[in-house]
């Protein structure tokens, strides 16, 4: 008996210590892993400084600051027409919708309203703007998975929207075309023509990149459960737009605010996905470029006559008094606190930019992660480093 | 057709926007005494100044009541710039400024106010939340424990303004770097691109539209 409890004894130790051994082979090193600040996973200049163990993220921080230029400050020493042309560089992919929130807060200090016509040409070209920027992210996706194709696809079909801003506005990507009181001008001849051809083609594209990507096996498993984001996390963090809907919140300022734009004269969805996934938010945004094409060809049919421009002084002054007007932008919401005191330049204007809340996430959102999916979370939760850093 | 309404008070044609009053009613029978004043601009915004000392308790207490949603905290600095617009001729003496400090809405005491915003995702409905800064300590709550959000934003802030968030898990600098000295976003501090290199618009006057009988006698 006793032997036979010996043996055990032995083998119950000797087992321990080729346990012990296999452990001391495999014990890992803590290693830092920086990513950045050139990488194309990150439109412009980001760092992610990532503690790893092994392959798995113990620790991670984004680094921004590497664009920061200081608008809040420059406003202070500009004129309200002025600050259009610095805001517009704020989310470079979709300038012109950083316009509208800034003057719609000067309008509504002002007590003007825009005339109906220019509502309604501003949210066509907010809506281009959107698909102009989420058609690149959309393409940027697969790149940053592998797949090179998609992107090719996106930089051809957002070439058709940007010619479309650059008819009706005159700059490719940095519009400055808004004006307290309605817009700098009227649409150009055969514009409207041209964008509903345009408007089929992106259909077409999402259908491609649908296709493309979305069925694709390497990009589901690839995205599918990672970086799951809760509900109430995404609310406490301050995600917005794409982000938030993909977390199952159905929350869209176009939609559940009264704002003098044209989105309430038109009939189309709110897209959300409960899972809160990666996959999920690539998803809604996919189905975002779809409904928007719609609201551009609604809102073509209907756009009503009469003049683009309110009746404003030349000087513009705003009266006293403080609004914030926050609309929902391509990257999620973006909203200006502007403070006036009587002044031709406003007192203060707070920034509020969507990016910057959704990328203060990635710490959070990292923790746990495998190196690989690092790319596909920063990926799926789009931002834009303009926005980020102001 | 459209016109200019900003000269009359139209406060009086303004329907009453029962929704907001009522929220606000709700909202400061929450907080009890840590309310100093509150404005509802009606179908607009609203507005609620706190103390200082019930800043986090204002976070708590707003989340509970279904504003969920963190949008941003920031800061403002109501003294007006000694610098103006930064378009002083450097070869002349400073002009005389009035430097009296002109609060916002819902009043204030103090040179610094913290401002944030909260929104109800359900109902849409956001309000600005304000509080004095105390001059000597500058010193405020961190919502970090509320909302984990406020993290960067008060990160900002600090490095902005010189707000100390008390609580703040990791206040270090975000933007600048580590050894920068001053806080950009305080009025005092010049917007140095105005003094490296004086505003063109100094000698290159052009005579305002509307005024052309009042020629700028310092165009040269």
């Amino acid at each position: 008996m006793t032997m036979i409890g010996d043996r055990q004894q032995l083998a119950y130790i000797a087992a321990q210590a080729a346990d012990a051994r296999v452990n001391v082979e495999l014990e890992t090193e803590g290693m830092t892993l920086n990513i950045g600040p050139q990488h194309p996973a990150t439109h412009g200049t980001l760092r992610i400084i990532a503690r790893l163990d092994g392959e798995q993220v113990i620790w991670a921080e984004p680094s921004a600051g590497y664009m920061h230029r200081g608008y809040e400050k420059l406003t202070e020493v500009r004129t309200y027409p002025q600050v259009t042309a610095l805001i517009n560089r704020i989310d470079w992919l979709g300038s012109f919708a950083n316009e509208v929130p800034f003057i719609l807060a000067a309008e509504k200090l002002m007590g003007v309203e825009a005339p109906p016509r220019a509502q309604h040409i501003r949210t066509i070209l907010f809506e281009l703007s959107r698909i102009a920027n989420v058609s690149l992210f959309l393409g940027d996706l697969g790149v940053q998975m592998g797949a090179v194709t998609p992107v090719f696809f996106a930089f051809r079909d957002r070439e058709y929207v940007l010619n479309l801003i650059e008819a009706a506005t005159g700059g490719r990507f940095h519009p400055n075309f808004d004006r307290i009181g309605g817009l700098k001008d009227d649409l150009p001849a055969g514009f409207i023509d041209e964008t509903r051809t345009v408007m089929k083609k992106l259909r077409n594209f999402c259908d491609e990149i649908e296709g493309l990507l979305f069925g694709n096996e390497i990009f589901q498993s690839r995205t599918r459960g990672i970086g799951v984001i809760p509900k109430d996390v995404a609310l406490q963090y301050g995600l917005s737009g794409a982000n938030l809907r993909a977390s199952g919140v159905d929350w869209d300022l176009r939609r559940d605010q009264t704002i003098p734009m044209a989105w309430d004269k038109v009939d189309w969805k709110v897209w959300t996905h409960p899972d809160g996934d990666s996959f999920a938010r690539c998803w809604v945004r996919l189905q975002e470029v779809r409904e928007s094409t719609k609201i551009v060809d609604q809102l073509l049919d209907t756009i009503p006559s009469g003049p683009v421009m309110a009746k404003v002084p030349k000087i513009i002054k705003v009266p006293e008094g403080e609004a914030w007007v926050s609309t929902e932008n391509p990257l999620g919401e973006m909203g200006y606190y502007v403070v006036s005191q009587g002044d031709q330049g406003p007192f203060r204007v707070k920034i509020r930019s969507a990016s910057f809340n959704n990328i203060s996430i990635v710490p959070w959102a990292l923790k746990g992660v495998y190196v690989p999916d690092i790319i596909t979370i920063l990926a799926s939760l789009y931002f834009i480093l303009g926005d980020i850093d102001r | 057709m459209f016109p200019l309404s900003s000269t009359t008070d139209s406060t009086t044609e303004v329907p009453r926007d029962e929704v907001r009053e009522t929220e606000i009613a709700r909202i400061s029978a929450a907080l009890g005494d840590a309310v100093v004043d509150s404005l509802v601009k009606p179908h607009d915004d609203m507005w609620i100044r706190v103390t200082a000392d019930s800043w986090l308790r204002t976070a708590e207490t707003l989340k509970s009541l279904g504003y969920n949603y963190f949008c941003f905290v920031s800061a403002i600095d109501w003294m007006p710039s000694p610098f103006g617009k930064g378009e002083d001729d450097p070869t002349e003496p400073a002009p005389e400024r009035d430097m009296s400090i002109k609060q916002g809405y819902t009043g204030g005491a103090t040179r610094f106010q913290v401002l944030a915003r909260l929104t109800q995702p359900h109902t849409s409905l956001g309000i600005n939340i304000k509080a004095d800064v105390d001059d000597a300590t500058m010193s405020i709550q961190s919502w970090t424990s509320v909302f984990a959000g406020a993290n960067w934003h008060e990160r900002e802030t600090w490095e902005m303004f010189g707000i100390v968030f008390a609580g703040h898990p990791d206040l270090r600098k975000m933007y600048l770097p580590t050894d920068f000295e001053g806080y950009p976003l305080r009025k005092d501090f010049p917007l140095l691109a105005r003094i490296v290199k004086p505003w063109p618009g100094i000698v290159d006057v052009e005579p305002m539209p509307g005024d052309d009988e009042q020629e700028e006698g310092g165009a040269s």
